[in-house]
C-alpha cells in the first residue's frame, strides 16, 4: 500500500493533503451551487470542477514522471512563451465572468486559459535555474537586479491587465526564492521598503518617521552595502512617497474604492463595501460550528458574491463554522510547511528553489484569498488554490504539485 | 558560506515555518474573532440581511347603522408590493406597465415616495384589480421581486346613498404622512386611510394596527418565502363604529330625491339629536375611490356642474328665508317680549312703514291681526318685522349667536360650514363698512339680510322646536361626545304655540298641506323660498326650503327634517313632499306599519287612490290649500 502510494503520488504527504483539499473544494463548490434561485452555471459547477480534477490527476501522473532535465530545459522556453502570451493579453485578452474588466484570459477556439498561470510556473523554474547556479548568498542589491527583473517583467505585464492579486503572487515568488537563495532578510526588507513607503505616504508624518527609520536601518547595516546601494534605497523610498498621489489618482475608481473600503467597509455598504460586508456576515453568522453543509443562508439567498470562486471560503465559514475554517487553514498550513520540508530534504538547490517558488505563490494566494473574506486584506480577486472553482487554475495548481514532487524526489 | 548546506537550509526553513505560522495564525485569529467572539452580531446581521418586514394590513372597522345593518365593511382585495433597491424597483415598474395601468404620473409619484422614504418595499397598488393580479401571478418568474398579498378592501354597501356621509378611503399621501394627524407610528406608506366624511372623522378608531409579516428575500430582493422563525404579527382590526343613521331612511331619501335636482336632506332624531339621515344631491359612489379613483371618474366628478363631491347638507350655505322666522319667534318668546296670544300693534295690510322705510309682506292682500301661531302659519312679514323691532337688533343678534347661527353645529364630520350671521354690531362694520341701523333687524327677523345657514343648522334649530327648546349637537356616531349644545328657555306653552303655527302651514288651508298630509302622521313645518344669484337674474328658480317635524297624531314629534332643493321654486311644491315622504318612511318603519310608495295626500290624488283616511280627518271636498 505504502509502496503503491509512493509509486503514484511520489510524495504521499503533500499529494494526499492536496488531494483532500481538492475534494473539499469540489464539495464546497457543490454547496455554493445550492441556492434558492439556482442557475445552470452555479448548479453544475462542481461536476465540471470534478472533471477538471480528473484532467489534473492525469497531468500530475505524467508530469511527475518526466525526467528532471526536461523540467530544467523547459524553463526558458516556457518563460519566453509566457511573456509573449502575457503581452498578447494586453491586446487580445478577454475578461471572464464577473472579472470582465480584467483582460487576463486568452481564447484558442473553445479553450480559454490565463497566461499568468503558466507565467507563474515558468518564472519559478527560470528563477530557480538562475539562482541555483550560484552557491554564494546574494548580499548586495546588485545581486538582486537580474532576479528582480526576471520576476518584474511578468509582474508588470500582469499589473497592466490589471490584475493586482496575481501580481502579488509574483512578488511572493520573488521574495520566497530570494530568501531561499540566501539573501539576508534585512536586504529583502530594504527591497520591500519602497512599497511600504508608497502605502505609508497617505500621512506625511508617518511617512517622514518611516524614512528616518529606513535611514537609521541603513546606517546600522552600512558595512554590508555599497554606498550607492544605500543611496538607491533612500531615493527609491523618496520616489515611492512622491509618486503615491499621482499613482493613486491614476487608479481606476473601483480600485480606489477597494482600498478605501478595506479601511472601512461600512463606508459604502451597498456599493464597494458590499462584498466584504456580505462575506463577513456569512462568515460571522457561521459561528463556532457553522450552519451545516449546504445550509448557509447568506449563500442560499445569494448574498455572497463570487461564492464559487473568490469567496468560496466565505461559504466554508458560514456552513462549517470556526471549526471548519480552522481545519482548512491548518490544511493549507500543512501543505505550505510540507513544501518547505521537501526543500530542506532535497539535496538539489534547483529543487529547493522551485519548491520555495511554489510556496511563495501559494502563500500569497491563500493569505490574500482567505484574508479578504474576513476583511484582513483588501479584495483583490485571486482564487484559493485547490478549492476555488476554476478549471485551468486547478490544473496548473496540480501541475505545480507535480513539478514539486518531481524535483523534490529526484534520486 | 554554502547557501545550500543542510545546516543553512534548516535555518532558513525555520524562517519559512515562522512565516507560515504567522500568516496562518493571523487568519485563524481573524476567524476566531469573527466567528466565535462576535458571532452573535453577525448572525443578527445575517437575519436582517435577508428578512424583510412587510406590513400586514389590518381590516378597517365595520360601520353599522342604528339597527346594526352594515353600511361599510371589507371585501378581500389585493395589494401589489415591489421589493428591492430603488433601481430595481424602477425597472420592475417599467416592466409591470405592460400588465397594469401605470401612468407615467403614477410611476413618478411612486418614485417620489421611494425617494422620500427610501426603504426596500414600495406598495404599487394597495387595491389591485383581480385581472392585474392574475396577469402578474402568471408571470411570477418575470417578477420575482413583486409581492402580491390579500388585503382587505373597503366596501360601501350603500353606494351613492351615503357617499357624502361616509366619505371614502384612499392611500395615505406623503403630505398626510408628514402631518401631525398621522404622526402615529401605525401609519406608513401604502396604507389606506379615511380621506373624508365619517371615514376621516373616525380614522383613528376605524384604522386598526397593521401587523407585520416577515419574508425572506435573496440578494436581488427576490422573495423566497415567508420567514417562519419570527412569528407573524396579525395586527389588530379596527374598531367597529355604530352610527345613529337609519340606513333604510338614508336609502329612501336617495330614492325619492329628484335625480335632476341638487339639494340636501338632514333628518334628526328628536329623542337625542342623533342624525338619522344626511343626504346631499347629486351624490357620488364612494366605492369608486377605493384603491385609487379612475382618472376619468375623477374628472367627471370635478367638472360636473352639480358638484357631486360637495356635501350640501353640512357645507352648503343658503339664506334660510322664512324658515328662520321661527327663530325670531322663539327668541321673542324666550326673551318674553311677546306672548303666544298677543297680536302686533299694527295689522298686516301687505306692508308696513318704518320711518321712511316701507317694508312689504309677501302677500299684498295682507294678513290683518295675527297672533304668533297665525303669523307663522301665514308667514306674515309684517308681524315679524314688529316682533323683530320689539326684540331689538342687539338682543336678536346676541340670542341668535347663542343659538349658534354664526357657528358650526359641531357634527362629527371633518368639515362643516359655519353659519353666516352677524355675531354683533361690528359685523356690519367689518363686512359692509358702516354702523348698523336699527332697521337691519327688519330683514333679519324674516330670515333675510346677512344670513346663510346650512341645512344641518336649520335642522338642529327645528330640533329645539320639536323638543323643549334644547338642541344637542347632531351626532352621527352613537357614542359621539360632541359637547352640550344649546337651549332656548321656552315654556311648554311656547313650544305648543310655535308648533301650532307650524301646523297651520301643513293643515288644511296651509301652503304645504297637500304635499305633507300623511295617513298616519302629523307633519309640522315651515316653507322657505330663498333667493339666489340666478333667481334674482331670473335664469333659475329660487331655492326651496322645508324644515319641520313629524310624529304620531296624538304624540310629540319624533323626527325633525330640513330639506333644501336648489332652484326648487317653492318650499311647498318640491321640498315639503320630500320631507313628508322621508318622515313617513321613518315613522312607518319605526312603528311597524308597512312601507307604501304612495305616501302624501298629493300622491294619492295624482295616483287616483282613494283617501278615506283624509276624509275622516278633514272636511270633505276640502284640501285646496293656497
Amino acid at each position: 500500500m505504502t509502496r503503491m502510494l509512493e509509486k503514484w503520488a511520489v510524495d504521499p504527504m503533500l499529494v494526499l493533503a492536496v488531494f483532500i483539499m481538492t475534494l473539499f473544494g469540489i464539495a464546497m463548490i457543490y454547496s455554493a451551487g445550492v441556492v434558492f434561485v439556482p442557475t445552470e452555471v452555479t448548479r453544475d459547477a462542481w461536476i465540471r470542477q470534478g472533471m477538471w480534477f480528473g484532467v489534473a490527476l492525469v497531468s500530475f501522473i505524467f508530469i511527475s514522471r518526466v525526467p528532471l532535465r526536461w523540467v530544467e530545459w523547459v524553463a526558458v522556453p516556457a518563460y519566453v512563451l509566457a511573456i509573449i502570451l502575457l503581452a498578447a493579453t494586453l491586446v487580445v485578452g478577454i475578461g471572464s465572468g464577473t472579472a470582465a474588466g480584467v483582460k487576463s484570459w486568452i481564447a484558442f477556439g473553445p479553450i480559454r486559459f490565463q497566461p499568468a498561470e503558466l507565467a507563474k510556473i515558468a518564472t519559478v523554474l527560470v528563477l530557480a535555474r538562475l539562482l541555483s547556479q550560484r552557491d554564494e548568498p546574494l548580499t548586495s542589491l546588485r545581486d538582486l537586479l537580474v532576479p528582480s527583473a526576471l520576476v518584474g517583467l511578468p509582474l508588470a505585464l500582469v499589473m497592466l491587465q490589471p490584475d493586482l492579486g496575481t501580481a502579488m503572487a509574483f512578488g511572493g515568488i520573488l521574495f520566497a526564492m530570494l530568501f531561499w537563495a540566501g539573501t539576508p532578510v534585512a536586504l529583502l526588507l530594504l527591497v520591500a521598503s519602497p512599497v511600504a513607503a508608497l502605502i505609508l505616504s497617505f500621512s506625511s508624518t508617518i511617512w517622514s518617521a518611516y524614512i528616518v527609520g529606513v535611514i537609521g536601518f541603513l546606517y546600522l547595516y552600512r558595512y554590508r552595502l555599497f554606498m550607492f546601494e544605500s543611496v538607491a534605497v533612500v531615493l527609491a523610498n523618496f520616489a515611492a512617497g512622491t509618486i503615491a498621489t499621482p499613482l493613486w489618482n491614476s487608479l481606476k475608481p473601483y480600485q480606489q474604492n477597494r482600498i478605501l473600503v478595506y479601511l472601512d467597509p461600512e463606508m459604502d455598504p451597498r456599493g464597494a463595501g458590499y462584498h466584504v460586508i456580505q462575506s463577513k456576515v456569512a462568515v460571522g453568522s457561521g459561528g463556532l460550528t457553522g450552519q451545516g453543509f449546504t445550509l448557509g443562508s447568506q449563500k442560499r439567498f445569494d448574498f455572497l458574491p463570487e461564492q464559487h470562486t473568490d469567496f468560496i471560503f466565505s461559504v466554508v465559514g458560514e456552513e462549517l463554522g470556526f471549526i471548519g475554517t480552522t481545519l482548512a487553514i491548518a490544511g493549507f498550513a500543512f501543505i505550505l510547511a510540507r513544501l518547505v520540508r521537501m526543500a530542506v530534504d532535497s539535496p538539489d538547490p534547483f529543487a529547493g528553489l522551485v519548491l520555495l517558488g511554489i510556496f511563495g505563490t501559494w502563500l500569497v494566494h491563500i493569505f490574500v484569498n482567505i484574508g479578504m473574506t474576513v476583511g484582513v486584506v483588501p479584495i483583490t480577486g485571486i482564487p484559493l488554490p485547490f478549492v476555488s472553482y476554476g478549471g485551468t487554475f486547478l490544473l496548473t495548481s496540480w501541475v505545480a504539485v507535480a513539478i514539486a514532487v518531481r524535483v523534490a524526489h529526484e534520486r | 558560506m554554502k547557501v545550500h548546506h543542510p545546516h543553512e537550509k534548516r535555518r532558513r526553513a525555520q524562517g519559512a515555518y515562522l512565516i507560515v505560522a504567522l500568516v496562518m495564525g493571523t487568519l485563524a485569529v481573524s476567524f476566531f474573532r469573527l466567528q466565535v467572539l462576535r458571532s452573535d452580531v453577525w448572525e443578527l446581521r445575517a437575519q436582517s440581511n435577508r428578512v424583510r418586514q412587510m406590513p400586514l394590513a389590518a381590516p378597517r372597522g365595520t360601520i353599522y347603522d342604528r339597527d346594526g345593518q352594515i353600511i361599510a365593511d371589507n371585501a378581500p382585495g389585493y395589494a401589489i408590493t415591489v421589493l428591492g433597491p430603488p433601481d430595481s424597483i424602477r425597472a420592475t415598474l417599467d416592466r409591470m406597465g405592460a400588465y397594469m395601468d401605470l401612468s407615467e404620473g403614477h410611476i413618478q409619484r411612486l418614485l417620489g415616495v421611494l425617494r422620500r422614504y427610501g426603504g426596500q418595499t414600495l406598495v404599487v397598488d394597495a387595491d389591485a384589480d383581480f385581472t392585474v393580479v392574475s396577469a402578474l401571478e402568471e408571470r411570477r418568474i418575470e417578477f420575482p421581486n413583486v409581492y402580491i398579498e390579500m388585503r382587505p378592501r373597503r366596501r360601501y354597501l350603500t353606494g351613492e346613498a351615503a357617499g357624502h356621509l361616509l366619505g371614502y378611503v384612499g392611500e395615505v399621501t406623503a403630505e398626510e404622512l408628514s402631518s401631525a394627524e398621522f404622526a402615529d407610528d401605525r401609519y406608513q406608506q401604502g396604507m389606506v386611510v379615511g380621506q373624508t366624511g365619517i371615514e376621516k372623522q373616525y380614522e383613528a378608531l376605524l384604522q386598526g394596527r397593521p401587523g407585520l409579516k416577515y419574508v425572506e428575500v435573496d440578494a436581488r430582493s427576490r422573495i423566497v418565502g415567508d420567514f417562519a422563525a419570527f412569528r407573524q404579527d396579525p395586527g389588530e382590526a379596527g374598531a367597529d363604529l355604530h352610527l345613529n343613521i337609519d340606513l333604510d331612511l338614508q336609502n329612501w331619501i336617495h330614492h325619492i330625491f329628484p335625480d335632476s335636482l341638487s339639494g340636501a336632506v338632514v333628518a334628526l332624531n328628536v329623542a337625542d339629536g342623533g342624525v338619522l339621515a344626511l343626504y346631499s344631491a347629486p351624490a357620488y359612489d364612494p366605492n369608486s375611490f377605493v384603491g385609487g379613483i379612475d382618472d376619468a371618474v375623477w374628472a367627471e366628478l370635478n367638472t360636473n356642474p352639480g358638484l357631486p363631491l360637495y356635501n350640501r347638507a353640512t357645507l352648503g350655505l343658503y339664506p334660510p328665508a322664512s324658515t328662520w322666522k321661527l327663530a325670531t319667534a322663539a327668541i321673542g318668546l324666550d326673551l318674553g317680549v311677546v306672548t303666544p296670544d298677543e297680536t302686533m300693534p299694527v295689522p298686516c295690510t301687505g306692508g308696513m312703514s318704518f320711518g321712511r322705510d316701507y317694508r312689504r309682506c309677501w302677500n299684498p292682500a295682507g294678513h290683518g291681526y295675527n297672533n304668533l301661531a297665525q303669523a307663522i302659519g301665514n308667514s306674515c312679514n309684517v308681524y315679524f318685522y314688529q316682533l323683530g323691532k320689539l326684540i331689538g337688533l342687539d338682543r336678536l343678534v346676541e340670542r341668535a349667536t347663542e343659538i349658534g347661527f354664526s357657528q358650526r353645529c359641531g357634527i362629527d364630520l371633518p368639515q362643516e360650514s359655519q353659519g353666516e350671521f352677524p355675531a354683533g354690531r361690528n359685523f356690519w362694520v367689518e363686512t359692509f363698512g358702516y354702523e348698523p341701523q336699527d332697521n337691519e333687524v327688519l330683514s333679519l327677523s324674516i330670515g333675510q339680510g346677512p344670513n346663510s345657514q346650512t341645512p344641518l343648522k336649520m335642522a338642529q334649530f327645528y330640533l329645539a322646536l320639536a323638543r323643549d327648546g334644547s338642541a344637542p349637537p347632531p351626532a352621527l356616531a352613537k357614542d359621539a361626545e360632541l359637547g352640550p349644545g344649546w337651549a332656548l328657555s321656552l315654556a311648554p306653552e311656547h313650544i305648543a304655540s310655535i308648533q301650532e303655527g307650524l301646523r297651520a302651514v301643513t293643515t288644511q288651508g296651509g301652503t304645504a298641506h297637500i304635499g305633507t298630509s300623511l295617513e298616519y302622521w302629523q307633519v309640522l313645518g315651515k316653507t322657505g323660498t330663498a333667493q339666489n344669484t340666478q333667481s334674482i337674474q331670473g335664469t333659475e328658480a329660487n331655492h326651496a326650503w322645508f324644515a319641520g317635524m313629524a310624529g304620531p297624531w296624538d304624540g310629540p314629534p319624533e323626527i325633525v327634517l330640513a330639506v333644501i332643493v336648489e332652484n326648487g321654486a317653492t318650499g311647498s311644491g318640491v321640498a315639503a313632499p320630500i320631507m313628508a315622504k322621508a318622515a313617513d318612511f321613518y315613522l312607518r318603519k319605526k312603528h311597524g306599519i308597512p312601507i307604501d310608495s304612495i305616501q302624501t295626500y298629493g300622491e294619492h290624488l295624482r295616483s287616483g287612490r282613494p283617501t278615506p283616511w283624509y276624509r275622516a280627518r278633514y272636511a270633505p271636498g276640502a284640501g285646496s290649500g293656497r
